[in-house]
């Protein structure tokens, strides 16, 4: 008995530090931002408990909209283009053999560079001085001419999608290829014998094979889309007139700049439970499809 | 063994297609040189920009540099500080990998290998922790971080930088420890070796791959990451070099060679690393997942 309690205490004793760092740094801090999106807060003098007043403001704050309206078009734009190119890479990739691992490496690099440097290299390419635009001038084709990607406001938001597509999409297409892997190859058999084309095999043999993978591969781009930050704040600082700005940015500004920390933790709690639904919607297909 | 027992497979698969099969794999080379090209070709860019001067980016902005000058390089690691930059990453990224290991260890070991109670309900909280958005906790967490003292120090942001790498961790080192057989440090505890030595003397060499793929993604996490850089640190001697490129490259708008050949020597560590260890890399990801 004496032996058993003991063990129990070095178990404990064991897991405390993580859990403790835990609570300090993450649940902690978690729990007080729903009480603070209660109140009147500046970050450092006592909070004043205001009801529901932050909420009120949030629901008639048009930037509030404005930022999350710019994170749903970000999340429509990731839920197409960076999908079918993971998808429609991983599936070229999982049919040759000599070179597979060469561009496997070479669609990899990308997702590697730090963002500020991803973020640089395209505004090198996007430059309308120094970049595509300048040296499709010197041979004589004048579209870009004057285009400024980053500082127009009908681009920008697209613009920075764009950059952020380019990082992501290769981590996509090793995650589908490893999925595509594991299909049992007598499946492929059977659809040829059947006189499938790419067509056919992709959508009733690849396509329900890595059905779990894809849920999973949703859940991070719709999650991904309502927190992003790093480029918008690299690129445009949410700018041209609020034209790329994301609810993060937000948040930020709210808190540490307007020192209005009682309301960016009203913002900050909207976003949570926003991709908490969508976290919830996912794993509630995940289940259905498990069953 | 395994991978060779899978290239055998699918090797023969690729022989058994019929012959019509074989005649699409040209339109597959395609695509995939085209992606290949939209993947690489900005890097490119990145590289050969950073061998020319301002002048000849102007006349002649994405082809080959006239000449392999370094001195772009030599004038970024001095205006930008960068010496200062990468021991402030040094210091990050190691502090975070050894905590990362420290807090994650222990805690994975109690979980797989100890009488811990209330296991089941202690992963649970796991799983809700890793989908916890940063947004719900930044706010409190800079201000309780101004209180004590830890903002504007790297101690501050290495701590910040283990609490989010933990919990992941924990639960990837877990698996790692429950498939190594009990009667192992059974054996040592006979021999008279107390919990802390059968831990790091008998479990921790058998557990290694594991520990390698958290400090891996730990570190690179480090390396990289901005968002709570950029808030927590004000003092740009305090700055890593990523952050402080950031600094940099807002400083010298348009000097593209001078800001790219910073670029590029703040990638080539990654690069080596993942030419080194790829196999690790892409394990390590898919298994954090988000970073996205």
């Amino acid at each position: 008995m004496r032996q058993r309690r003991r063990s129990r205490l070095i178990a404990i004793a064991f897991a405390l530090p993580a859990l403790a760092l835990n609570l300090l740094v993450i649940a902690g801090p978690a729990v007080s931002s729903i009480v603070y999106s209660f109140t009147d807060w500046n970050g450092i003098t006592s909070p004043e408990f205001v009801g529901l007043a932050n909420w009120s403001r949030l629901i008639a704050d048009g930037a509030f909209w404005n930022a999350i309206g710019n994170n749903f078009v970000y999340l429509l734009l990731f839920l197409t283009v960076p999908l079918a190119m993971g998808l429609l890479g991983a599936f070229m990739l999982a049919r040759i053999r000599r070179g597979a691992a060469l561009f496997r490496v070479v669609y990899f690099i990308p997702y590697l560079l730090v963002s500020v440097i991803t973020a640089q290299i395209w505004r090198n390419i996007l430059d309308p001085e120094f970049g595509l635009a300048a040296a499709l001038h010197g041979i004589g084709i004048h579209w870009l001419d004057g285009v400024y990607f980053f500082a127009d406001k009908r681009f920008a938001l697209y613009s920075v999608a764009f950059v952020d597509n380019w990082h992501f999409w290769g981590f996509l297409v090793v995650l589908f290829l490893a999925a595509m892997q594991g299909i049992d190859s007598a499946q492929y058999e059977a659809a040829r014998i059947d006189g499938a084309n790419a067509w056919h095999e992709f959508r009733h043999v690849v396509l329900p094979g890595i059905r779990p993978t894809l849920t999973f591969a949703l859940t991070i781009i719709a999650i991904g889309s309502m927190l992003v930050y790093d480029y918008p704040f690299i690129l445009t600082q949410g700018g041209p007139a609020g034209s790329t700005d994301v609810a993060s940015l937000l948040v930020n500004r709210t808190a540490f700049l307007a020192r209005d920390a009682g309301y960016a933790s009203a913002i900050a709690l909207a976003l949570s439970v926003l991709s908490a639904i969508f976290l919830v919607l996912f794993g509630f297909l995940r289940r259905r499809e498990e069953s | 063994m395994s991978t060779l027992a899978f290239r055998a497979r699918r090797r023969t698969r690729t022989e058994e297609r019929p012959p019509g099969g074989l005649g699409r794999t040209p339109y597959s080379y395609l695509v995939l040189t085209v992606l290949g090209l939209f993947a690489f070709l900005p890097v490119l860019v990145l590289i050969v920009n950073a061998f020319k001067t301002s002048l000849e980016i102007g006349t002649n902005p994405l082809g080959l540099p006239s000449s392999l000058d370094l001195s772009n390089f030599a004038e970024a690691w001095r205006k930008g500080n960068m010496a200062r930059g990468f021991a402030n990453t040094a210091v990050l990224v190691l502090g975070t990998i050894v905590g990362t290991w420290l807090f994650a260890g222990t805690a994975a070991y109690s979980l797989a290998r100890l009488n811990l109670p209330l296991k089941r309900a202690i992963e649970n909280y796991l799983f809700v922790i890793i989908s916890l958005p940063v947004q719900m906790f930044i706010v409190p967490l800079f201000f309780l971080w101004v209180k004590l003292g830890l903002i504007n120090t790297l101690v501050g942001l290495v701590v910040i930088y283990v609490a989010l790498n933990t919990p992941f961790s924990v639960l990837l080192l877990r698996t790692f420890l429950v498939g190594i057989p009990r009667e192992l440090d059974e054996a040592a505890r006979i021999d008279g070796a107390n919990e802390w030595q059968v831990a790091t003397r008998v479990i921790l060499p058998l557990s290694w791959p594991g520990f390698a793929t958290v400090g891996l993604v730990a570190g690179l996490g480090a390396y990289s990451e901005l968002l709570f850089a950029v808030t927590f640190l004000i003092d740009v001697e305090k700055m890593p070099v990523a952050t402080s490129f950031l600094q940099f490259s807002q400083g010298f708008t348009q000097l593209y060679n001078l800001v790219n050949a910073a670029g590029v020597i703040i990638v080539i560590p990654l690069i080596v690393l993942f030419l080194l260890m790829q196999r690790r890399f892409i394990a390590g990801l898919a298994a954090s997942g988000t970073k996205g």
